[in-house]
């Protein structure tokens, strides 16, 4: 009994070597990746299922969930508040996408030689390196009736204010030009690095084919920045899709709901004061997990394609 | 298995907690009072307990106000405070029924408070229990410039045609006859209850907020009538919805506007900016309907001990000391409101006095709308006041889109 | 504006570029410079109205130190690092070595997995909020600076290993495959090989996320509410809810707010660029 337990353990050993050497390139990759995918899927993958489940239920966060079906979709098609946000989105998306034209130029105005250049171009950077807390906050101080700049500017022309974040009309164009500043500074960094590989030779080629200003721009330097144009449109989507610390800083969705957005509303449904619908907001965030999974899997196709012609 | 690890934790920890609590002596207090008035009221309150109490240190962490009303939903789920500040009324009850908050009905007893509190009692009484120990309510009411009412020759109006009248007046001098601040919704409410007190009275009140009235009941048609007549010809602020009710104090400092429907809270702040009680004066909201009884609006502020809190014995400790009449009487003195102690002593100052008279009358306390009304509705029905105070013209849209969300509130 | 070197035009044209530089980084920068002017303005002028004026006195250090005496900003910066710094830690292992499974093996579920990480960055967090709240207060880690750097450190992973992937991609394949030949394991590989080689990854991928998770705010309002574990976003916008109408506080306090990520970023600009223009250049 002893002896045969002592052979078996003296074996083992080189057993176990002999399997893990074999198969290493075969284990090491899930040794190696498996730190991340457990983490991943704890936080990322998981929570994805778990929210789509919830948004079938109808559960305030505290006692227990009682299954409701579909409710809380139909319920989501009659809500006033719903469309209006999403109403919103599509407005950010549009106006948002400004930053990447906006980008492009200022990189062309600061794409020089000149002394001090290097300098000029880190500080035109600036705003994207700052929290969203403090460019809501600078914004809103901007925008105030009363101390802000516009009102100063509207004083001196002896225009009476408008209360930009208290209009409906004005509030949702007010919180995304405060969105912009930090964004086209993403977008001309962007260019800015692609603009340092445009091939000389190929300018010099355009030239001599007589192209010039805006010709030269659209057929000869754009098309070699369209790798930047690909990134900075995917971050200014997800950005505009991603809008919640402004609307939560600036308005809190107001003046009554009309400067929501679905990333706040669901905030708001699920977390805030007069919320605690966790299954409601559930839906809504499916809903926007939805609109976002379209650039997602464009984003990825073309990636695979990519990863298909690099070998 | 699972289950029964579960249990075995749990009683683990608590008996960690047991024995933590035992030798720690210390309470976490959790609290929005971040003005000026109510953060002095409160540091001096510790101070006094922790002499009366060697024994026990108090932790207390600041809120702001706007933001404790989200945080307190999560820290009572997740990670309580020994006692935590609140509000009387329907406001608690998701709290209570979802088992967050600790009967107190023991400190009521031992304390004396059944007698000694009985006027909020009702607010405080949910199934019969008692939930938590209120310290302080105030009235709300006018609040206006004496010398700009006399300096246009304004009388106190008693009645709604002296109060349009007032309005106009005070409008064509270039006065704002009206301040508020509606960014963050609950100021548009307080004016709302008056109207609504007003012209149906304290039943109507409470049968709209516990949803057995709609909101295009004729009944509310009329309040919404009687706020046309102030919104229609501009007796309220311009851009209201950008102010916060601190910042609408301005205007009223500045004798831009004169009038602010408001509790007595305002008061401490306009003293601090610099009105003195020559210039700043207090009126009851004016009758509306004649032969309305007239009811008040008195929210109740409190303090309760939640489920998961460590140090229950020391908490219970610390809400009769905030019940005791020397205790409140002090607090309200520097809040500049009313003790709910009966015993407590109503501080010598003219808004205190004039709101203890007020309210001694009352044909009715109500809380607030957004205390008296479920969560959900009160967020609706508050933007939807907001949103009639801009746009009037789409007053019968908002009360239906109330309507749809009463249906399923309180389905 | 164009590629068209400004050297070669006319004197004219250079002047006005010259001119034209910093007038718009002026107007371009206004709103910072009215916050830095903002916070050491006196409360005087604050009440007075004078906000863009000339200020009247300079409260520099009066105004600063308000900040840290009558808030807990001290904590709130406190806390940011202890969030931030763990986190990059605890990102950066996790995708290397995920990044170099993903570049290095050949595997049926490789191009699976690459494709998973991506997409998992790109989500909405709404979608994650409720369940990531809920597995975190019945953990314990609610309000807890643990539980903010465990989900940063799982959700920065997606996009950190996509990078770390690429770079390790473009790495020359043949030197790992002489040190296997030479009977090297595959974790000294890892080890002593490759990672000295990414050293710039890991540097530009350090410098970009302490920006990303310093100024995160959405996770710092739904997995934290208390003072103690409170991140400076946070922080700042319920001190905000306090200082009604005090803009010099609230400056103030957005300046140190912003100070930390504009700092890394102005000493490690070249990492910092190199990381956030990863693929706007290639492919």
């Amino acid at each position: 009994m002893q002896n045969t337990n002592s052979q078996i353990a003296s074996l083992s050993p080189l057993h176990h070597q002999n399997f893990l050497r074999r198969n290493r390139l075969k284990i090491a990759p899930w040794l190696f990746l498996a730190p991340a995918m457990v983490m991943f899927t704890i936080y990322v993958i998981a929570p994805i299922f778990q929210s789509i489940w919830i948004s079938f239920f109808e559960w305030d966060g505290l006692g227990a969930k009682t299954w409701v079906g579909n409710q809380n979709y139909v319920e989501l098609m009659d809500d006033d508040r719903f469309y209006t946000s999403l109403y919103n989105n599509v407005i950010w998306l549009v106006l948002y996408m400004l930053a990447v034209p906006a980008g492009l130029f200022i990189a062309l105005f600061l794409n020089q030689n000149v002394w001090g250049i290097r300098l000029y171009k880190s500080l035109f950077f600036f705003p994207f390196v700052i929290s969203q807390v403090v460019v809501g906050l600078v914004f809103s101080w901007f925008y105030d009736p009363s101390n802000g700049i516009i009102a100063l500017i509207f004083n001196i022309w002896g225009g009476n204010p408008p209360a930009i974040l208290a209009d409906e009309r004005y509030v949702t164009y007010g919180i995304i030009a405060a969105g912009l500043w930090p964004q086209i500074a993403y977008c001309m960094i962007l260019y800015l690095t692609g603009l340092n590989n445009v091939s000389p030779d190929q300018i010099e080629a355009g030239r001599l084919d007589g192209a010039r200003g805006l010709k030269m721009l659209w057929y000869v330097i754009l098309p070699q920045l369209r790798p930047a144009t690909f990134i900075a449109i995917v971050v200014t989507v997800i950005g505009a899709l991603r809008s919640f610390d402004l609307i939560s800083i600036m308005t809190q969705g107001g003046p009554y709901g009309s400067s929501n957005v679905l990333a706040y509303y669901m905030f708001e449904t699920a977390l805030s004061e007069y919320g605690y619908r966790m299954g409601y907001g559930a839906s809504i965030a499916v809903v926007l997990f939805l609109i976002m999974m379209v650039y997602i899997c464009f984003f990825l196709w073309r990636m695979y394609v990519q990863e298909k012609e690099g070998h | 298995m699972n289950n029964i690890l579960k249990k075995a934790t749990l009683a683990a920890a608590a008996l960690a907690l047991g024995v933590t609590s035992a030798l720690a002596g210390e309470i976490v207090i959790n609290y929005d009072g971040s003005d000026p008035a109510p953060k002095k009221a409160f540091e001096m309150v510790i101070k006094k307990f922790e002499a009366a109490h060697p024994g026990i240190t108090v932790k207390w962490n600041l809120f702001d106000h706007e933001g404790y009303k989200t945080s307190i939903r999560n820290f009572l789920t997740a990670d309580a405070p020994d006692i935590a500040a609140w509000y009387a009324g329907n406001r608690m009850a998701p709290f209570v029924k979802a088992g967050l908050f600790e009967p107190v009905d023991d400190v009521w007893a031992d304390n004396g408070l059944n007698d000694a509190l009985a006027s909020t009692a009702p607010s405080m009484t949910i199934d019969g229990k008692k939930w938590g120990v209120p310290y302080t309510y105030y009235q709300w009411g006018i609040y206006y410039r004496k010398d700009l009412f006399a300096a246009n020759d304004i009388a106190v109006p008693k009645n709604w045609k002296d109060f349009l009248a007032a309005c106009a007046k005070l409008k064509s001098a270039g006065i704002t006859p009206i301040t508020i601040g509606t960014k963050y919704l609950w100021t548009a409410a307080g004016v709302f209850d008056y109207l609504n007190l007003r012209t149906n009275g304290y039943q109507v009140h409470n049968d709209l907020t516990s949803g057995k009235i709609k909101y295009t009941d004729p009944r509310i048609q009329t309040v919404f009538d009687r706020w046309e007549e102030l919104v229609r010809p501009g007796y309220f602020i311009d851009n209201h919805a950008a102010l916060s009710w601190q910042e609408a104090l301005a205007p009223m400092v500045q004798g831009k506007a004169a009038m602010y429907v408001m509790g007595n809270f305002a008061v401490a702040p306009l003293r601090e900016a610099g009105l003195s009680d020559d210039q700043l004066d207090f009126m009851q909201f004016p009758q509306i309907t004649a032969g309305i009884p007239m009811a008040e609006e008195a929210p109740t502020d409190t303090f309760h001990i939640p489920t998961k809190a460590k140090n229950k014995a020391d908490a219970r400790k610390f809400l009769a000391f905030l019940a005791a009449a020397d205790t409140q009487t002090e607090v309200n003195k520097i809040l500049g409101q009313l003790p709910t102690n009966k015993n407590a002593q109503v501080a010598d100052d003219k808004f205190i006095k004039a709101g203890f008279e007020m309210l001694s009358n009352a044909a009715g306390l109500a809380q607030f709308y957004d205390r008296d009304a479920p969560a959900a509705m009160a967020k609706a029905g508050m933007e939807g006041f907001q949103e009639f105070m801009i746009k009037p013209d789409r007053r019968d849209a908002i009360l239906k889109r109330l309507d749809k969300v009463q249906a399923k509130v309180y389905k | 504006m164009f590629p068209h070197p400004i050297e070669k035009s006319s004197t004219a044209t250079q002047i006005t570029y010259k001119v034209l530089l910093p007038v718009a980084l002026f107007v371009w920068l206004l709103p910072l410079i009215a916050v830095m002017v903002t916070s050491i303005r006196s409360a005087g002028d604050i009440n007075a109205g004078n906000f863009w004026g000339w200020p009247r006195e300079f409260n520099l250090i009066e105004n600063y130190t308000a900040v840290f005496n009558n808030s807990p900003m001290g904590t709130f910066i406190l806390n940011s690092v202890k969030v931030t710094i763990p986190t990059i830690i605890l990102t950066l292992a996790l995708s290397c070595m995920a990044g170099y499974a993903l570049a290095i093996y050949r595997f049926r579920l490789n191009m699976t997995l690459f494709f998973i990480f991506i997409a998992g960055n790109f989500v909405p967090f709404q979608i994650l909020m409720v369940p990531v709240r809920e597995l975190s207060v019945n953990t314990g880690l609610y309000d807890t600076v643990t539980g903010l750097v465990l989900f940063h450190a799982a959700f920065q992973a997606g996009f950190c290993t996509l990078f770390m992937r690429n770079f390790i991609r473009a790495l020359p394949f043949e030197l790992i495959e002489s040190a296997r030949i030479e009977g090297v394991g595959e974790f000294r590989i890892f080890w002593n090989l490759v990672l000295p080689l990414v050293r710039p990854a890991i540097a530009a991928l350090a410098v970009l996320e302490f920006t990303f998770i310093w100024n995160d705010y959405f996770w710092a309002t739904v997995l934290v509410n208390g003072q103690h574990a409170m991140p400076i976003t946070a922080g700042l916008k319920s001190l905000n809810g306090q200082w009604i109408a005090q803009w010099q506080l609230i400056s103030a306090g957005s300046i140190m707010a912003a100070l930390p990520p504009v700092a890394m970023f102005f000493l490690m600009q070249k990492h910092f660029i190199a990381g956030l223009t990863l693929g706007s250049t290639k492919g």
